[in-house]
């Protein structure tokens, strides 16, 4: 037994033992993203599972220990943990949790402190929970980000996006009911393949696999329907994830919409940013300011070698990262960092002047920065793009399914109206 | 011929067409929750009605959803229906202002036809006023009328139900009429609804008014038609037009015959998470009443008593209680009465009577509490007046003397307290949510038709009970819509209400870490634990079996009376001063209200006169009217930072003027940029501190209804600005704040950090006034003056650098000198503390609570409950960094960790923590500021704060604080 060792403040640091012995918890957001992670994590000798369980009881254990006014989005994943501990699927001496910590002015960065406290106070303080992160926030010995580590995260993040832009504008439109499913599965196979063996994540083979995807998307046999096109933004997690959102991207499927969700990729390009536009409002290290500009311009090659394969195809994609930024001239400052921040009111821009000019705008109730630059931003987007048709929705443990898809049912009655003129 | 059946949150509505689409049929019902039965008699009887004929047929509205998806029946969404609708009948409409049960919309058409519907907050709609209605006891449908006669406006929160509910009730307590309150209700609604939905877009043009409260409220479309400047109209059918639009849309021919046949089956679905049942059977129920019966009290016989007696009564929010007791705590003579509205007639009733049935009772003493302690207490001359808290806990003791928890759950409110060593330790209290309580029931068995106890008696067997979650009454509202939707039974409803209640008063308002947390000894009490599918949910929540007295109800009155009798033993009282026969004869109550016209905010108060010449007054913020004194401020650093505020005058200057909005972190950094701007010559005008009219004026442009109060009030004071004609606003982004050394990061809070681009993008610069609302950073001192050069420039071309620089270096000067004069009038306030002997109070919040409109003079209520105010930042300075279990990254939080942990070994300090209600941190730092302040053996106290005006509550609160640390001292000195 991996024996818990506690750094000076009391938190279990995830040793090289447990690495062997436990099994480390993740709560699924995307799917296909994460599942390539997953694969990657035991390629490297990580028991990894990922975390799908939903209904009313996990969101029951979450308002049971956390603070109720809290964000959505921890809300649930306290709520998946917990869940998941008290299934009985896995020995609680033996497991661990992971989440993302972004750090910036938002509460999420406070989330695996919550989060601590909550497992603490559901009495399992002895559960370690790792903090997954490139900015060095804490340390553990058995959980180290390596190099090809990280370059393969990436990669997944790439490879998602490309899948999840691919799959949405094909399976509207199959023949066959399922094939785009299907690929996807393969490929997340496929590419985890390839990981294992170091391969999939240098920039000749992404751009190799990356025309291969296209070309299996692109040979799926479609017929060409009239269709709502809507566009998803919002708040990270519940823009991704199903369980968050109600399952948005089915229902808008079943009203007759293809759906276009922007990727990760921008939203990681727009964190790094922020460091460097904050050096550019108010001045002070430059030292981190170089680092940040070097993994920018990394990512920036990685969305390049992307955008040149799609651009081959018949497929749409959105702007890339830089090329989103003249569109918020006016609107919001790029200083606006924290949460989604200028981003968001960038992407439903960018999604507008791509052909999605129907939104749903999803946002936690209460969510802070999404005040801002969601609901706040909407009007004025309006008024610069009238064609722009937006509907902001909150999602929260209250907030009723049948309120929400009658706020997303206006939007849509409005987009087909449109739709018949054309 | 075209049907277009309109499926409502409270009511059916359906219309029929002829090829000419002309109405051939309407209908209008409510459908008290049986909407598919309903549904299928309305659509039979248009069958029967219109034999022969071909149909088609369009479900609308947010309950016709799930029907329409089951019988395979076409579906418009509403809003879309009534634009259609309008287009047909009313083309040059430009505005659409509908108002229905649970919903509310603003429709723009013209060009980009825009709606807005209430979110998840369902203020401001039809089951507003019904509520409202049921808490005036006045039947809805004589509203109209009443608010016809109105003399005058309250101003009335209509956020939700529930604040208004704690606006109200005070008012109707201090004697207002109701007629006035009618039309302030009328009044809150048009605000919530323009300033909810809005949204900075105009209502102007011709305004067209729908749906059921504004076709049978005429002084409602009055309401609207006086606040929005126009004259808008209700036209023919206005009930209709939803089922009118749905109507117009039915292209696809349906059999008839099959659609009724598949509704009627819907009934049978269920889709909703249920809940085990409360009881399984009839054998449980009874051992479980035959339980409950053994808490009682002795009893005695009144008509044959000879001893001493004494009263207590609870002036509640929704009932009133009294007992007689006697020597030996017996209960003589109780009464339980509703409250309907004021409870100055009842008491007197209640006191006649006893002296009439019995000449001869002894009265040694008496005692009130409860929201109308100050009314009854002065009208009747009542010995003494005890908090609500106190009152409980004694009675509580007398059932269970070890008792470690108390939960009272009554009307509108909810008090609970943990016991520990014999002495309050803590209290919980619903501030601004009423959601888990009994009128929540109440109204709602109302509005099916039900009394609370049939409504209640309903669930205690249901198989299927509805998992309605814990949350607020407006979420519940639609989680039943959602339900009965589904097809849920009005016994699966009501269980699923009780246990919500239950898990509400549980989860929401006490928050324990852990049920063991609230100890095995628990009484519960208060009216809505009489109801057994309550308690039952309850301890079955709790697994614990609980103690509910069979005088659940009455706890207050008989602590009060208890309490009565020991004050009384303690102190020789022979015979108490209440009122006697002869008095009550000549007794007599008149109601005035006036203006306070001793300080700016021009409290209204309500000024009630007694037959022997004795006054109360009340809705006053301070007790300035009552004594005529004013509060001195010398204790109070809340004043002390107001005035240093105002003494930032403009100063004439060469490069015109510049206006700095006074709200959210201008609060701290007025006397920053005022140095900074009038150093280089402009004349920098503040705005005042915040009153309601400076509210108003910048409602109609608010995005976000569920943002924090502070947030809201800004675009009132950019609005003001712009009146005052400024040159330029200058309201900076600033993702970082000072860095205090404190915490780990310096950043605001993401709402303070960059509201000014909600501003930006949300209100019109009017009179060519220029908006800067560029990003800023404080935190680097060392570059500022550059940055600040750059950004100049873009609106002021002769500004030379050397110029910022010297203003920069004034302006943090200027910013350390307001610290330190801040700092130093607190030691003072704590010296002097010290040497009176006061309490001190750190009323510790963020900045913007200094704002008069914002605390809602909670400052002045503590000085007047003899206390000392000083604010957080007056203590941070003093503590170095330390570790606390949260990221400590926001510059003013820090602030909070440091002041709390600072208090721990001040025997005289006290924390009381302001939260605005919707602040997405304080859900992180309440909960931190608690564990260090409870760790440190002190008792923490959170007061939540809205637009509400109410201060009833608050008193409550920090009068049981004071009583709890007295008996701590007690204890401590015995």
């Amino acid at each position: 037994m991996a024996e818990i060792i506690r750094d000076k403040y009391g938190r279990i640091i995830f040793t090289k033992e447990m690495k062997k012995e436990y099994t480390v918890l993740v709560p699924d957001m995307l799917p296909i993203h994460f599942n390539l992670m997953k694969n990657i994590f035991t390629a490297e000798g990580y028991k990894v599972e990922l975390l799908d369980n939903k209904g009313a009881n996990v969101k029951q254990l979450g308002l049971k220990y956390m603070h109720n006014d809290i964000c959505y989005p921890a809300l649930l994943v306290a709520g998946q943990f917990l869940d998941a501990i008290k299934s009985g699927k896995y020995d609680v001496n033996k497991i661990a949790f992971i989440i993302m910590q972004t750090g910036g002015g938002c509460r999420a960065s406070n989330y695996i402190h919550l989060l601590r406290k909550a497992i603490k106070k559901a009495g399992y303080p002895n559960i370690p929970i790792i903090s997954f992160n490139i900015s060095g926030l804490e340390k553990n010995s058995g959980f180290k980000l390596t190099l090809p580590i990280i370059r393969k995260t990436l990669a997944s993040v790439i490879y998602g996006d490309l899948i999840m832009l691919l799959s949405n504008q094909t399976r509207p439109y199959e023949v066959k009911k399922g094939e785009s499913d299907r690929l996807i599965k393969k490929w997340v196979s496929d590419l985890s393949k390839q990981f294992r063996v170091s391969k999939g994540y240098g920039f000749k083979q992404m751009r190799e696999n990356f025309d291969k995807i296209i070309r299996n998307f692109s040979d799926i046999k479609i017929e060409k329907k009239e269709k709502i096109k809507v566009g998803i933004v919002g708040e990270i997690y519940v823009k991704y994830a199903k369980f968050a959102n109600n399952d948005l991207e089915k229902f808008l499927e079943e009203h007759n919409c293809e759906v276009m969700v922007p990727g990760l990729l921008g939203f990681l390009m727009f964190k790094v940013d922020a460091r460097i536009q904050d050096h550019l409002l108010y001045g002070g290290n430059i030292i981190r300011n170089v680092l940040a500009k070097k993994l920018l311009h990394f990512l920036e090659k990685i969305e390049n070698a992307f955008m040149e394969a799609v651009e081959k195809s018949r497929f749409t994609q959105l702007s890339a990262y830089e090329h989103t930024k003249p569109l918020v001239n006016g609107l919001i400052g790029l200083g606006n960092r924290m949460g989604e921040g200028w981003f968001l009111p960038a992407e439903m821009i960018d999604l507008v002047n791509y052909g999605y000019e129907n939104i749903v705008c999803t946002q936690p109730f209460g969510c802070l920065p999404t005040h801002i630059c969601g609901k706040g931003m909407v009007h004025k987007i309006k008024t610069m793009y009238p064609n722009a048709n937006i509907v902001p929705v909150d999602y929260d443990t209250g907030a009723t399914k049948v309120n929400q898809e009658n706020r997303i049912k206006l939007m849509l009655s409005v987009a087909a109206e449109k739709l018949q003129n054309e | 011929m075209k049907i277009g059946l309109d499926v409502g949150s409270t009511t059916i509505k359906s219309v029929v067409l002829d090829s000419a689409e002309k109405i051939v049929y309407k209908c209008y019902e409510r459908h008290f929750s049986q909407i598919t039965a309903k549904a299928v008699e309305m659509l039979t009887n248009i069958k029967n009605k219109f034999k022969n004929e071909a149909f088609s047929l369009v479900i609308t509205g947010s309950a016709g959803m799930g029907m329409a998806d089951y019988s395979k029946v076409d579906f418009v969404q509403e809003v879309y229906a009534t634009k259609v609708a309008a287009d047909k009948n009313i083309p040059d409409a430009d505005v659409i202002i509908e108002l229905g049960g649970e919903d509310a919309k603003i429709i723009f058409l013209g060009q980009t036809m825009e709606a807005r519907m209430n979110g998840t907050c369902a203020g401001g709609t039809g089951a507003f006023i019904d509520q409202m209605s049921t808490l005036l006891d006045v039947p809805i449908s004589k509203m109209n009328d009443l608010a016809a006669k109105h003399e005058r406006i309250y101003t009335i929160a209509s956020r939700c139900g529930v604040f208004a509910k704690s606006d109200i009730q005070p008012l109707l307590n201090q004697g207002a009429k109701k007629s006035d309150i009618a039309a302030s209700i009328f009044y809150a609604v048009v605000n919530q609804t323009i300033g909810g939905l809005a949204q900075g877009r105009p209502v102007e043009g011709n305004v067209v008014y729908l749906g059921g409260p504004l076709t049978f409220m005429p002084e409602l479309r009055k309401a609207f038609d006086n606040t929005l400047g126009l004259k808008g109209i209700c036209p023919e059918n206005s009930l209709y037009y939803v089922s009118l639009g749905a109507a117009y849309c039915a292209k696809k021919e349906v059999d008839i015959d099959e659609v009724i046949q598949k509704l009627s089956h819907y009934i049978s679905v269920s889709e909703w998470n249920t809940l085990p049942p409360l009881f399984e059977n009839k054998e449980e129920y009874e051992k479980f009443v035959e339980r409950h019966k053994k808490a009682d009290v002795k009893y005695g016989n009144i008509n044959t008593y000879k001893g001493k007696t004494y009263i207590g009564i609870d002036a509640g929010s929704t009932t009133i209680k009294a007992v007689v007791i006697g020597e030996e705590k017996e209960i003589l003579h109780s009464v339980y009465l509703p409250n309907s509205g004021n409870p100055v007639p009842i008491i007197q009733k209640f006191l006649t009577e006893l002296y009439e049935k019995h000449p001869d009772i002894n009265i040694v003493s008496s005692c009130v509490t409860g929201y109308g302690e100050d009314i009854i207490k002065n009208a009747f001359h009542v010995d003494l007046g005890l908090v609500e808290t106190m009152a409980h806990f004694t009675a509580a003791k007398y059932f269970m003397p070890d008792v470690e928890f108390i939960i009272d759950i009554g009307g509108q409110d909810m008090k609970c307290f943990k016991i520990k060593n014999g002495v309050i330790d803590n209290i919980y209290l619903n501030e601004a949510c009423s959601s888990g309580c009994g009128s929540f029931l109440q109204t709602f068995a109302n509005t099916l038709c039900y009394s609370v106890e049939e409504f209640s008696k309903l669930g205690l067997f249901s198989k299927n009970a509805v998992d309605l979650g814990s949350r607020c009454t407006v979420f519940m509202n639609s989680s039943v819509k959602q339900a009965q939707k589904d097809g849920a039974t009005t016994g699966d409803i009501s269980a699923g209400l009780s246990t919500s209640i239950v898990k509400n008063a549980i989860y929401k308002v006490i928050r324990p870490s852990s049920i063991d947390e609230l100890g095995k000894k628990i009484v519960v009490q208060g009216g809505t634990f009489l109801n057994d599918a309550v308690l039952r949910a309850f301890e079955r929540e709790l697994g614990v079996n609980v103690v509910r007295p069979v005088i659940a109800g009455l706890m207050g009155a008989y602590g009060c009376a208890i309490y009565a009798a020991d004050t009384a033993n303690h102190t020789g009282q022979k015979s108490s001063l209440i009122l006697t026969l002869k008095e009550l004869k000549t007794f007599s109550h008149s109601v005035k209200t006036v203006n306070c016209g001793l300080c700016s905010n021009k409290c209204r108060l309500t000024v009630n006169t007694f037959g022997d010449g004795s006054k109360y007054i009340g809705g006053n913020r301070c007790e300035r009217p009552v004594t005529k004194r004013a509060s001195t401020g010398e204790l109070n650093i809340y004043k002390y930072k107001q005035e240093l505020l105002k003494s930032l005058t403009p100063v004439k200057g060469n490069r015109g003027t510049i206006g700095l909005p006074l709200g959210l972190n201008m609060y701290e950094m007025a006397p920053f940029w005022y140095r900074f701007f009038t150093e280089l010559g402009f004349e920098v005008i503040i705005s005042p501190l915040s009153d309601r009219s400076i509210f108003l004026k910048g409602q109609a442009t608010i995005p976000s209804d569920t943002v924090c109060f502070p947030a809201k009030m800004l675009h009132g004071h950019v609005k003001y600005l712009m009146e005052k004609g400024v040159d330029a606003i200058f309201y900076p982004c600033m993702s970082f704040n000072f860095d205090e050394n404190l915490g780990d990061n310096n950043y605001n809070c993401p709402v303070v950090a960059y509201y000014p681009e909600i501003i930006a993008a949300n209100m019109k610069m009017e009179n060519g006034v220029r908006f800067i609302n560029d990003y800023v950073g404080v935190h680097k001192r060392h570059d500022f003056p550059k940055k600040l050069a750059a950004i100049l420039s873009k609106y002021y071309s002769s500004i030379k650098y050397s110029e910022i620089k010297k203003a920069s270096d004034a302006a943090f000067m200027a910013h350390d000198s307001y610290l330190e004069k801040v700092r130093a009038k607190g030691d003072e306030i704590i010296k002097k503390a010290e040497d009176e002997g006061k309490r001190i109070i750190v009323l510790a919040g963020r900045p913007y609570h200094v704002d008069p409109e914002i605390n809602h003079g909670i400052d002045m209520l503590l000085e007047s409950l003899g206390l000392a105010v000083i604010s957080e930042d007056v203590l941070s300075g003093k503590m170095k960094r330390f570790h606390v279990n949260v990221l400590n990254q926001w510059t003013y939080h820090s602030r909070l960790y440091a002041a709390a942990k600072y208090i721990l070994d001040k025997k005289n300090m006290e924390l009381v923590q302001l939260v605005s209600f919707g602040c997405g941190l304080d859900a992180i730092t309440t909960d931190e500021v608690r564990s260090i302040l409870e760790n440190g053996g002190k008792i923490y106290t959170q007061i939540k704060i809205d637009e509400i005006t109410n201060l009833g509550t608050v008193k409550v609160r920090l009068r049981s604080l004071l009583a709890a640390l007295h008996q701590q001292e007690v204890k401590n000195n015995g």
